[in-house]
């Protein structure tokens, strides 16, 4: 019962604070694209992967309690942090698993660039391209953004690095 | 002439109750028709378990498709063909990515796809891309059209008017959907004047927008679905059909990792619940497999698996309670306390649903996410937000509504017989 909401939390919690609603939304999909058990459906949005309803379930978590959310003004954009609550640290204790490797792949994810993890979530949508196929694609699909070779190849060496961390248990 | 371009001798219809008539002319659109992963749609309704509350429900993502092709069909050839932002060029990708978009749902959808994590849009791009009758169609045209028809359905499309068209806050799908279901379930909810809305669709840059004339209609189109959402979609007896569908699946999983011996061998699922499913297994399995092994399952030994399995056939459905998640989260753990004690497995017996819903929304510059806008069409010209011109809009923009219950087996707790204090006791702390 309630652990697709205490997983939200957990996620959070093992984070210690996720700067950036595009930070987190890219976080949680690299973590359901290495088989954690995330539910919430992921579509190829304006910033790359992105799920409604992890946003709904963002905010709803705020709204009970277990979630804060604080707005930093930077000027062109707002940016939004978020911090687990003691009563949100109950809840996820009372109700998730533990996940082994889940805080390892967090920890790495967390210290990377929203634009990095966009990137690296973008590579991972197109995972079942070829290689060279998967850059085309996110070239095509994120010109804007005019990643270099160099990020290319940084992000396709992150995805290796984060494969050891990788659930293996069944029934995700 | 090109397979691409080639017309049928005569044009044919299908007889519609939404549309009226559904007209076919390209011989493509009446070849994909044909395939059997098309045809597969029949044997999947598009409302899932909505039919054992409004019983009408019966209707199949089959008629569904052809109706947001119907639309689509529409909309360029009637409305865009004579505006020059409207690449013609597109048309049949267009109608393509229309009439498949939904291929790759599996047998009640969304129940189906919690248990086993799926994503029936994964399936959707893996049918027109892999080894399949409709990928032949499709190459027919050219070998990089399924990888077309395939990226506007994934919204990757370079062109997004035409993704606009089956996938925004006003596509070709929800207007077809929303009309078809309160066909079916035969609600008042739903109507809206599409006919109006069509007219008004113009082709604009990377977009598709709407004469401001049109915005009143457009508002009765949001609320519809605002109000289908809520009277239909999230129905809590539903809902509660579709937790015991997922219970019951659950259930077979877990006995046949188990090594339970089923009387009869779970063979078109054991793919499922190995983890470990290939496309032609994904294809081969529809609503009747599911709905023949369910009866096969009322007569196993495992007494819940047999009870689950019978209360969805036999529409034996859990009762519910409202529930605030944020107050009240320990009121389940007290709960399950009590199942334990009363000799009742909460994990199948007391089930937590939750949904959500965002009628409208846009994304607002300077923050990081949202959804593409609706933008009305002024008459000099410019653009602007739905919600700035429209106070019915306004007043529901990006406002989401959560709901939450918990579901329960009421019938077994009122039961007399051994531990019925603890039922009793269950029944008190669920507000019985």
């Amino acid at each position: 019962m309630l652990e697709e909401h205490a997983n939200v939390v957990r996620f959070v919690s093992l984070a210690g604070e996720v700067t950036g609603r595009k930070k987190l939304q890219k976080m949680v999909y690299i973590a359901k694209k290495f088989d954690f058990p995330f539910h919430e459906k992921y579509h190829f949005h304006m910033y790359g992967p992105y799920s409604e309803e992890l946003t709904m379930r963002v905010e709803e978590l705020c709204t009970m309690g277990f979630l804060t959310e604080r707005k930093e003004d930077k000027g062109s954009y707002k940016q939004y942090c978020y911090e687990v609550t003691d009563k949100g640290n109950t809840f996820s204790d009372s109700f998730c698993k533990e996940a082994a490797g889940l805080p390892q792949i967090i920890d790495e994810l967390n210290t990377q660039s929203a634009r990095f993890l966009e990137l690296v979530s973008t590579l991972l949508y197109f995972d079942e391209l070829a290689r060279d196929e998967q850059i085309i694609k996110v070239r095509t699909v994120k010109a804007k953004l005019n990643f270099t070779d160099e990020e290319m190849t940084r992000a396709f060496q992150f995805i290796a690095q984060l494969n050891p961390f990788k659930n293996n248990e069944n029934g995700v | 002439m090109s397979y691409a371009t080639k017309k049928l001798a005569e044009e044919k219809v299908f007889k519609d109750p939404v549309h009226r008539y559904v007209h076919v002319r390209d011989q493509v659109i009446w070849d994909l028709v044909a395939t059997r992963e098309f045809q597969r749609l029949r044997r999947i309704k598009q409302l899932g378990t909505t039919y054992l509350v409004f019983h009408g429900a019966e209707h199949s993502r089959f008629s569904h498709s052809l109706g947001v092709y119907e639309i689509t069909r529409r909309v360029v050839d009637d409305v865009f063909v004579n505006y020059p932002e409207w690449d013609k060029s597109e048309r049949l990708v267009a109608l393509c990515a229309a009439l498949l978009h939904d291929l790759g749902h599996g047998p009640f959808s969304h129940a189906f796809e919690h248990v086993f994590n799926l994503d029936h849009e994964a399936y959707t791009r893996a049918i027109i891309l892999g080894d399949t009758e409709v990928n032949a169609v499709l190459r027919r045209v050219s070998e990089d059209f399924p990888q077309k028809v395939s990226d506007v359905i994934e919204k990757t499309y370079d062109n997004q008017q035409v993704v606009s068209l089956i996938s925004s806050q006003i596509d070709a799908d929800r207007m077809d959907y929303l009309q078809r279901d309160a066909y079916f379930t035969g609600v008042s909810y739903g109507h809206f004047d599409m006919e109006r809305i069509l007219r008004v669709m113009r082709p604009r840059e990377d977009q598709i927008v709407i004469k401001s004339s049109g915005m009143h209609a457009v508002e009765d189109y949001i609320m519809s679905r605002y109000q289908m959402y809520w009277q239909v979609y999230f129905h809590p007896v539903s809902r509660s059909a579709e937790v015991i569908l997922r219970k019951t699946l659950e259930r077979a999983q877990e006995l046949y990792r188990a090594g339970y011996m089923f009387n009869v061998a779970p063979t078109p699922f054991q793919s499922f619940f190995d983890g470990n499913i290939s496309l032609e297994q994904y294809i081969e399995l529809d609503e009747n497999i599911i709905m023949t092994y369910f009866h096969f399952w009322t007569h196993e030994e495992d007494a819940i698996l047999s009870d689950l399995s019978s209360r969805f056939l036999n529409r034996r459905l859990f009762k519910y309670i409202e529930y605030d998640p944020g107050a009240d989260f320990k009121k389940v753990l007290e709960l399950e306390e009590l199942y334990k004690k009363a000799g009742l497995n909460a994990n199948y017996y007391l089930v937590h649903d939750s949904t959500s819903d965002l009628p409208y929304d846009f994304y607002r510059p300077g923050e990081e996410e949202g959804r593409l806008p609706i933008h009305l069409l002024r008459s000099n010209g410019e653009l602007s937000e739905l919600s700035r011109s429209s106070e019915v809009v306004e007043a529901i923009s990006g406002k989401r509504r959560f709901d939450h219950k918990i579901y329960f087996p009421e019938d077994v707790l009122l039961e007399n017989g051994k531990k019925r204090m603890l039922r009793k006791q269950i029944l008190e702390v669920l507000n019985r």
